[in-house]
């Protein structure tokens, strides 16, 4: 008995087969079989998810690419060039409809520069000051407190920033148009801020405590120890933060159709409206007609949105990956 | 730790100690009060419209007076509906990835990513892919050759805009679920398998038990997700203003948050409707509020509970 239970312990979980349990019992396998086999199979279906994501919206992207009807009214080339006349524009409902589609990423990239620049700094800060300087207590506030900001439905930082912050902003800075690249960055960045926090928040944490200790007991001060150990050794999390900020920050719609004002507009400008790629598919797919141009090149849109999030997930992946490996050797 | 440093030799640098420490502080401080700004506006501008009325009757004269009951129950049996997909999958799911595979396992590392991709993807992206894939491939489908042509489920419906709504949720569930069945003592499955029970009994009678609140708060979190979501139901199911309550799966619904929005962009009298805006708003952060804090204290309560068997 005692050798049974030592093969088991020593086999683990994963491997059980050393003691056979079925033949001990008598179960009927089958169902164990069958189990196994469902619970995999639902399992597969995240992976089916993605393909289907990608494919769907891949197949009604196509036709912009394809589609000689499509191509009747918008060319590839529409998409990027400047128009003879009207420039960079995003007009598809008039009689002569424009699809240029570089005003739409200048905004998104607008509004999501200025939402960066919010939500890193702060979402690194208080990340910082959660693992080098709270203690317990601190801690067991804050971070559900940002969980539950992170968990404000977008719409409601959309209607406060269309309702309160653009008064507030307007204000203060006296721009010539209430809803603009600023304030819907500024909104934005309240949605960004969490996931900047959390990520970083894990990657300092997995800076093993030796390397503090190491650093204090050579005489550092704790500034030193933070700036100059953790933070660089803690790095590759904090630019993965940073890039999933990013991802978030471009794929965000509710909050850009509420804030921005979504005026097409192609300048740098941050105090004009703008209008972001999110916020056209969202607010021009409901009256278009299915099968027309205009929606394919919407969904044209979504699938560039779509790859642009993967790679930026991907990418963040590795970073964290890489580093975990790093520190995990070491610690 | 920071007494660590206080003893420090470097004395002269305690300067730029400081000044770190108030420059965290302070993040902390404008990210707190962000959260309390929002919250505390839409209290303020919203407590003088929340009444028993504002919540058990319909929108009146253009949705511009009465209350919003038919978007709390919209909003309810799209997320019931949505839960019915998303937990068991998600559970599934964890229970593969935790019990099953093999640590290097290659295909669970797909999954992985997978699931971190789901998690990543922009919400109006599952817009696009919730109109072209559930409402007009399957719904086309199911029509065709169910229904002889007829224009049944190939449209907008709560049934889309659930599933759309569980795929969404699904890496909320998985992640949960997963933290929960890792918490789960090893030797309490190697004392199940040697008394006996095959890898099937000791999953479902000590390991799911175990990990029964890790799922709940899984659940929780992915009903507050969901409650709060616009952008992928607005093609595929969610309604302006509905004359009455989705009985059917192919239902249209109206839908807290897309109230919301409707109310905020399309409203015809802007002052008029503010009041109700701000009640609706109210309602709905209110409702993802109790679940998030119901989630945390559960969640919260596991985890000292698996400490203290360490």
């Amino acid at each position: 008995m005692n050798e049974l239970v030592a093969n088991v312990t020593v086999s683990g979980t994963h491997d059980a087969s050393v003691i056979r349990p079925r033949r001990l019992v008598r179960r009927p396998r089958i169902l164990e079989v069958a189990a196994e086999t469902a619970i995999k199979g639902v399992a597969l279906l995240s992976i089916l998810a993605v393909l289907l994501i990608l494919v769907f919206v891949g197949k009604e992207a196509l036709p912009v690419l394809t589609s000689a009807e499509v191509h009747n009214e918008v060319t590839l080339g529409g998409l990027f060039l400047p128009h003879a006349q009207a420039g960079f524009m995003w007009q598809p409902v008039s009689n002569e409809p424009k699809y240029n589609i570089v005003p739409l990423f200048l905004g998104t990239l607008k509004v999501t520069f200025v939402a960066l620049l919010f939500a890193v700094p702060l979402g690194v800060a208080a990340a910082l000051f959660v693992s080098e300087f709270a203690g317990k207590r601190f801690r067991e506030i804050i971070k559900p407190a940002i969980e539950l900001l992170a968990g404000v439905p977008s719409v409601v930082i959309g209607f406060f920033a269309l309702v309160v912050l653009a008064s507030w902003v307007q204000r203060a800075f006296g721009t010539e148009h209430r809803l603009n690249s600023v304030v819907a960055g500024i909104a934005l960045a309240v949605a960004v801020c969490p996931i900047v926090f959390s990520v970083s928040e894990d990657a300092l944490r997995a800076v093993p405590k030796s390397y503090r200790s190491a650093a204090l007991a050579l005489g550092s001060t704790k500034s030193q120890v933070t700036l100059r150990i953790v933070i660089p050794a803690a790095a590759p999390g904090i630019a993965a933060a940073i890039v999933l900020g990013f991802g978030r920050a471009i794929g965000e719609t509710m909050i850009v159709v509420l804030a921005t004002g979504n005026a097409a507009i192609f300048d740098a400008s941050l105090e004009r409206s703008t209008r972001t790629v999110t916020a056209t598919i969202a607010q021009e797919l409901g009256e278009v007609v299915v099968g027309s141009a205009h929606y394919h090149v919407l969904f044209a849109l979504g699938a560039l949105l779509f790859l642009s999030t993967l790679v930026v997930n991907l990418g963040a992946e590795r970073i964290v990956g890489r580093m975990r490996r790093r520190l995990g050797g070491t610690s | 730790m920071v007494r660590a440093a206080r003893l420090g030799v470097g004395g002269r640098s305690h300067v730029a100690d400081r000044v770190l420490l108030w420059l965290t502080t302070l993040a902390v401080v404008i990210i707190l009060a962000m959260l309390g700004l929002i919250v505390g506006n839409v209290i303020i501008g919203g407590a003088r419209t929340l009444s028993w009325e504002f919540i058990s009757q319909s929108p009146r004269d253009g949705m511009t007076a009465g209350g919003v009951f038919p978007a709390i129950f919209g909003t309810v049996a799209l997320t019931v509906l949505m839960t019915i997909g998303a937990v068991p999958a998600g559970v599934a799911t964890a229970l593969y990835l935790t019990e099953y595979a093999s640590p290097r396992s290659r295909l669970a590392r797909l999954i992985r990513v997978c699931i971190a991709n789901l998690a990543g993807v922009p919400s109006v992206v599952f817009g696009l892919f919730g109109l072209g894939f559930f409402v007009s491939t399957v719904g086309g489908a199911i029509d065709r050759h169910l229904y002889g042509g007829d224009m049944t489920y190939g449209k907008p419906a709560l049934v889309w805009a659930s599933l759309t709504l569980a795929i969404l949720t699904l890496p909320v569930v998985v992640v949960a679920t997963e933290e929960a069945l890792r918490a789960v003592p090893r030797e309490m499955r190697e004392v199940s398998l040697a008394l006996g029970a095959t890898k099937l009994q000791t999953i479902v009678r000590v390991v799911l038990p175990q990990a029964t609140s890790g799922i709940l708060t899984g659940g929780i979190l992915a009903v507050s997700r969901g409650a709060g979501e616009v952008a992928p139901i607005m093609f595929t199911g969610a309604a302006y203003f509905l004359p009455f309550l989705p009985t059917h799966p192919n239902d249209q619904f109206m839908n807290l948050g897309y109230h919301v929005y409707v109310l905020a962009t399309q409203s015809p009298d802007i002052d008029r409707t503010k009041p109700l805006l701000y009640g609706t708003v109210l309602v709905l952060l209110l409702l993802t509020f109790m679940l998030n804090l119901t989630a945390m204290t559960i969640r919260t309560r596991a985890r000292k509970r698996a400490r203290t068997h360490d």
